[in-house]
């Protein structure tokens, strides 16, 4: 699964604009994945200028 | 209560695009609301804010409030740091985005229309298959309210056009990652645009200088999706800031993401358009995306403005706003992403050859013409073509 580190965060959207299952939802200043639809396909990880988003094994959460 | 009116466009998001699709729109005599979820218009500014007088033209006056530099010339670097200047033929700004973006929701609301800060839309409403409206939450209480005609102005992290059923993703290796720092303790050409173009640097993308004065700069880099996997784009922009600027003090430090990327191919359906960076009309070459989304929101408002006299709010009538939108930016969107596709592969090696190569016609004669014309080999041309788009950003 993905891991948000929130304070990380600067809202730019980047994430959502890439994200293929369109399960990353960015208010004004709250960042949340639906790990239901989320794929793990680090997409998001990958393009987020700040490094705010870490894919880790669902046993570390 | 904006919440217990009756509109008949709603515009999620109050960027450019977004409060120049309502000022068109409410100019020809339809009530609209835009809804923005941030508690500020405008900010924080995620923009190089630069723009060329000529695009500004056609939709206000240049004020001295919201601009901070004139810029007559352009500097391209190379990555082994070649320096080729060009005087521009029209000039460009850099913008004051706080006072700018204000302002165009200023002239929005002087034409009528309605503009509402801290409110998220976080989906549409239906009536069979044509969109009828947007839910969402203000101030964290939840409503629902129904318009004629939705206008989706929200930027790169567009969600509407997805809800409508449209293929809004953005590709990866179109998709810029961005930083830019507003930095001071630093001296720049106050008159100048400078872009550094290198793998080294920001590969699939650029770095900017935009002065903001003499001692003020906004400086930045895009870099593609394709090439993020190793390192970040904060960190990238790092390292070129320790080479080149070391001593600089930071004043903002963003995030940001640019769609490089071609028009989409759908950009309405029924009850819905979309517009500006939702809607990936950002000039793919340069990133500049100010003016595309004013100049596709002037043709929004004006063509949802029609389809509600009308009476006709289905994809078939709004799809000349799509038609039109070809004609004055996507048709030539298509050309730069072709360029864009062409330059992001040159090696370093083949940008440096480049520039030694434009280097060789003497400084006075460097006009962007002359280069054009002296230019035997087909690379020089290149640069030729990319100086002419960065000149209109
Ligand atoms: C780092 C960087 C540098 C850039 N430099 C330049 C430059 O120098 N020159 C240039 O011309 N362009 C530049 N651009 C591009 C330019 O900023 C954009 O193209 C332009 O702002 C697009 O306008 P827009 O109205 O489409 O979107 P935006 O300006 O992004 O506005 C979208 C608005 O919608 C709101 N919104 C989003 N989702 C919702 C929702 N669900 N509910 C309610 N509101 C919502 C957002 O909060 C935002 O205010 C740059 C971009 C970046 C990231
Ligand atoms: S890309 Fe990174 S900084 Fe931008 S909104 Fe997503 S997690 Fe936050
Ligand atoms: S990992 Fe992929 S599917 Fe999951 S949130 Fe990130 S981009 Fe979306």
């Amino acid at each position: 699964m993905i891991k948000i580190i929130q304070y990380k965060c600067d809202f730019c959207g980047s994430c959502v604009a890439v994200c293929p299952e369109d399960c990353i939802e960015m208010e004004e200043a709250t960042l949340t994945i639906d790990q239901e639809l989320c794929i793990d396909c680090e997409l998001c990880v990958f393009i987020c200028p700040f490094e705010v988003l870490e894919y880790v094994e669902t046993a570390e959460v | 209560m904006w919440r217990q009116q009756k509109f008949d466009i709603i515009v999620v998001g109050g960027g450019p695009a977004g409060s120049t699709a309502a000022r068109y729109a409410s100019m020809n005599g339809v009530k609209v609301l835009v809804l923005e979820k941030d508690r500020d218009i405008g900010m924080p500014v995620r923009c190089g804010e630069a723009v060329s007088e000529e695009g500004l033209k056609n939709f206000m006056d240049p004020d001295p409030r919201w601009i901070k530099s004139t810029i007559s010339k352009i500097r391209l670097v190379s990555p082994s740091d070649y320096v080729v200047d060009f005087d521009m033929k029209a000039r460009g700004f850099i913008l004051d985005r706080r006072i700018f973006d204000y302002d165009l929701a200023q002239m929005a609301a002087m034409e009528g229309a309605t503009i509402v800060t801290k409110a998220y839309v976080n989906g549409l409403l239906f009536d069979g298959d044509c969109v009828a409206g947007v839910k969402g939450k203000y101030l964290s209480e939840p409503f629902e309210l129904r318009a004629k005609i939705v206008i989706g102005a929200d930027g790169v992290e567009s969600r509407v056009g997805r809800w409508a059923g449209l293929q809004t993703q953005v590709k990866m290796k179109d998709m810029l990652s961005c930083v830019q720092k507003t930095v001071t303790g630093i001296e720049v050409d106050e008159r100048r645009f400078d872009f550094y173009l290198s793998k080294k640097w920001a590969p699939g993308g650029y770095i900017w200088v935009f002065p903001k004065g003499k001692n003020r700069a906004n400086i930045g880099l895009g870099v593609s999706g394709k090439y993020c996997r190793e390192k970040s784009a904060y960190r990238y922009l790092d390292e070129f800031l320790q080479h080149c600027y070391p001593n600089h003090s930071v004043l903002t430090t963003v995030a940001g993401g640019v769609p490089c990327d071609k028009t989409l191919k759908t950009i309405v359906t029924n009850g819905l358009i979309l517009v500006g960076d939702s809607a990936h009309m950002v000039n793919p070459m340069t990133g500049g995306g100010i003016i595309p989304a004013m100049k596709a929101g002037l043709l929004a408002g004006e063509t949802a403005a029609k389809a509600i006299k009308n009476k006709d709010y289905g994809e078939k009538y709004l799809s000349r706003y799509s038609r039109e939108w070809h004609k004055i930016g996507g048709k030539n969107h298509e050309r730069y992403y072709r360029l864009k596709n062409t330059i992001t592969e040159l090696s370093d090696e083949e940008l440096d050859n480049i520039a030694k190569a434009v280097l060789k016609i003497p400084e006075d004669e460097r006009t962007i013409t002359k280069i054009f014309l002296k230019a035997v080999m087909k690379k020089p041309k290149l640069i030729y073509d990319v100086t002419k788009v960065f000149a209109g950003i």
